[in-house]
């Protein structure tokens, strides 16, 4: 599933991040940030608007992603991978 | 190089404490808080080491990657190359890491490793670690990494003692790692693999920030806490500051009577002193304790953790009117001041989203506005309280800044609506874990701001205040003349002209000579209205009391209007200066300046005629 689609809360691994287009920069942005295959990644907080953005918890670090960008991830829920 | 001087570079992630770290290893007072993006350009000190070498260090800004993608990580990348012009290869670069944020921070360090320059890695923020329970195996990471490893506290005084040890120590010509060309994939492995040998991690290090954030982020709390706290601020700055203010008005007015009381009255040195110098020194002295208050909310706010916080909850408000959320940390910034906002705004990696925050930073009620609004308020709103617990003149103080930032967000829906690049820009914002604030770090800052508008009184206002009182001085009346003396002279002339321009929106003479020393600075124009009614007046001691003075002779529609253009008017030079040199254009000088003086004359005349209409 998609990381955006991820229930709060939930422990997931990180499975792929894809390019939105060719030459995607937010897509090699965020496999620097360390989204990459393997990560276990929870969302933590989603924002009062929309439920946009989304706070993804990864490693011990705390990023604020636009449900664009996080659509962008592919991840599986632990356990049920 | 020579044996006695070295060149050291500081690196890493934002936010990772490089800056901090910096000031420790050379007495330099940068300003450190706690979101990314901080140091957003090269800075440079020195300091001699217990061997007697002189060690030259550079801290530069934080980058996530040396895969650059924003111009703070270009710098980076280029310094450590040596590819930066005018800047030779630092013979060590000392990689900075956040040993509570390793998983992260570890992975820039392999790719600095791979540059096969002198690497010596820093652990900071260890104190941290530690109290989260984090044990880190500092021997088994050296080894696996294959350069030395120091733990640091960079916030705390001798923190750094380990680090200047060891670049002590250190001959600098540590052979070149070899140079391996992972993908990605590979170095986030390698990271792990180096975790997993060395840092024992219990289960509950999240517990505290998830429990905040609970409450923090929270849709309807979080949003609410936000706005209380805004509130707050800005209740707290006017009623606070009060007691300090009073006891600086009588005491500036005190030393006017006793330096003056020596000079005989009439004489020009006396008129100089008591109507140039102390009725402009006062008017503008009597406001640091409001701009110290709201610099000590900011900073407190930025060095918890929790500014990138409000960006997150206000992103998909901002993105809608063409912002991002990042927006945030500059925009506030620019409350206290435009300048460091917009300068801030280097850590905004998009160019588009940037040159927006830019153009909007100036609107941001910055400290300089708040001597004008002050004076305005206080004379003419009553001081009463308004359902038991808020006070009336706090209500305006708030709706004027609420002006400021609706108009900021107008403006910005505005450009994004007239731009034809429509595509997509990332957020991507770091949110750092909270800390307490370091008193010592939160009094250092005050302590600079209160330099920093100290010396503008001293310098820039009292210059041209005391310019301004021989331009209303001179030249002097005729014999037999019956109006007050500046009437004759080149300031009252100046005036008269002025208000043909100014009349539709309110302004008499006093207030149009005192904008145009007003243009380089917004506060220098309470200092120079002083100066204007003292020179005006018959009574000496009365410039002490400007409030009451423009109480008694203007209007309610003029201060209303008066209030109007100042929340728009680009009344600053240094502002106008800083777009052109963050921007290098002068079209977007004059885009800022033309859209803002456009705006401030409107809202002038809308509130003035509908002011005078209504009463």
């Amino acid at each position: 599933m998609r990381l955006s689609d991820a229930p709060k809360g939930a422990q997931a691994v990180v499975q792929s991040v894809s390019d939105a287009h060719p030459a995607d920069q937010i897509a090699q942005r965020l496999r620097d940030l360390g989204f990459v295959a393997g990560e276990p990644v929870r969302l933590v907080a989603r924002g009062p608007l929309g439920g946009d953005p989304l706070l993804i918890h990864i490693g011990s670090t705390r990023f604020a992603l636009r449900r664009n960008e996080a659509d962008r991830v592919e991840v599986s829920l632990e356990g049920a991978a | 190089m020579s044996a006695s001087s070295m060149r050291i570079a500081l690196v890493g992630n934002p936010n990772c404490g490089k800056t901090a770290l910096f000031n420790q290893l050379t007495g330099g007072r940068q300003k450190v808080a706690n979101y990314a993006g901080v140091t957003v350009e090269r800075k440079e000190g020195r300091f001699v080491a217990p061997s007697g070498r002189t060690l030259q260090v550079l801290d530069l800004p934080g980058a996530y990657s040396l895969d650059a993608t924003s111009p703070d990580e270009a710098i980076t990348r280029d310094v450590c190359l040596g590819r930066y012009p005018g800047e030779a290869v630092p013979d060590l670069i000392v990689c900075v890491a956040d040993a509570t944020n390793l998983r992260l921070h570890l992975r820039f360090v392999l790719e600095v490793r791979r540059l096969g320059r002198p690497v010596v890695l820093a652990l900071n923020m260890m104190d941290a670690a530690r109290r989260r329970g984090l044990v880190i195996d500092v021997a088994e990471l050296s080894r696996r990494l294959g350069v030395p490893v120091v733990e640091t506290v960079a916030v705390r005084r001798g923190g750094a003692k380990a680090l200047v040890e060891r670049i002590d120590s250190v001959v600098p010509a540590i052979e070149p790692m070899p140079v391996d060309e992972a993908g990605v994939e590979q170095l986030h492995a390698e990271v792990r693999a180096i975790l997993a040998a060395t840092v024992t991690t219990p289960r509950n290090t999240v517990a505290l920030d998830d429990a905040i954030d609970r409450w923090v982020l929270h849709p309807v709390f979080g949003l609410g806490i936000l706005a209380v706290l805004m509130f707050m601020i800005f209740q707290a700055v006017f009623s606070w500051a009060q007691p300090v203010m009073d006891a600086i008005e009588a005491g500036v007015a005190a030393l006017g009577t006793t330096v003056t009381g020596f000079l005989p009255e009439g004489s020009a040195l006396h008129s100089l002193l008591n109507d140039g110098v102390f009725a402009g020194l006062g008017a503008v002295l009597v406001f640091l304790p409001q701009i110290l208050i709201l610099f000590l909310f900011i900073l407190v706010l930025e060095e918890s953790g929790y500014l990138p916080r409000a960006a997150f909850l206000l992103d998909k408000m901002m993105f809608r009117v063409g912002l991002t959320g990042r927006a945030f940390i500059p925009l506030l910034s620019s409350f206290a001041c435009a300048i460091p906002g917009i300068m801030a705004t280097r850590s905004i990696q998009d160019p588009r989203d940037r040159l927006t925050t830019i153009l909007v930073a100036p609107l941001m009620t910055c400290s300089a506005r708040l001597p004008v609004y002050t004076l305005l308020i206080a004379a003419f709103i009553p001081d009463r309280a308004v359902w038991g617990v808020f006070n009336l003149q706090g209500i305006v103080l708030f709706v004027l800044y609420f002006a400021g930032i609706f108009s900021a967000l107008a403006v910005a829906f505005v450009i994004k609506r007239l731009r034809k690049d429509k595509s997509e820009h990332a957020l991507l914002m770091e949110l750092p874990s909270y800390r307490l604030p370091n008193v010592r770090d939160v009094a250092l800052g005050l302590w600079e701001r209160a330099l920093i508008f100290l010396k503008r009184v001293g310098g820039i206002i009292l210059a041209l205040t005391v310019l301004l009182w021989f331009l209303s001085s001179f030249p002097g009346p005729p014999e037999g003349a019956t109006a007050p003396a500046i009437d004759y002279s080149i300031a009252g002339r100046l005036g008269r002209l002025l208000e043909y321009v100014f009349a539709p929106i309110g302004f008499n003479w006093q207030i149009c000579i005192a904008l145009v020393p007003g243009l380089a600075a917004r506060e220098v124009a309470v200092a120079a209205l002083g100066t204007v009614y003292a020179m005006s007046g018959s009574d000496d001691s009365m410039a002490a009391q400007l409030g009451p003075v423009i109480a008694h002779q203007w209007t309610l529609a003029t201060a209303l209007s008066l209030l109007a253009w100042y929340v728009f008017a680009p009344q600053c030079m240094s502002t106008l200066a800083v777009i052109r040199r963050e921007t290098n254009s002068w079209r977007n000088v004059a885009v800022a300046a033309g859209y803002l003086f456009g705006l401030a004359y409107l809202g002038s005349l809308l509130t003035y005629q509908i002011a005078r209409a209504l009463s």
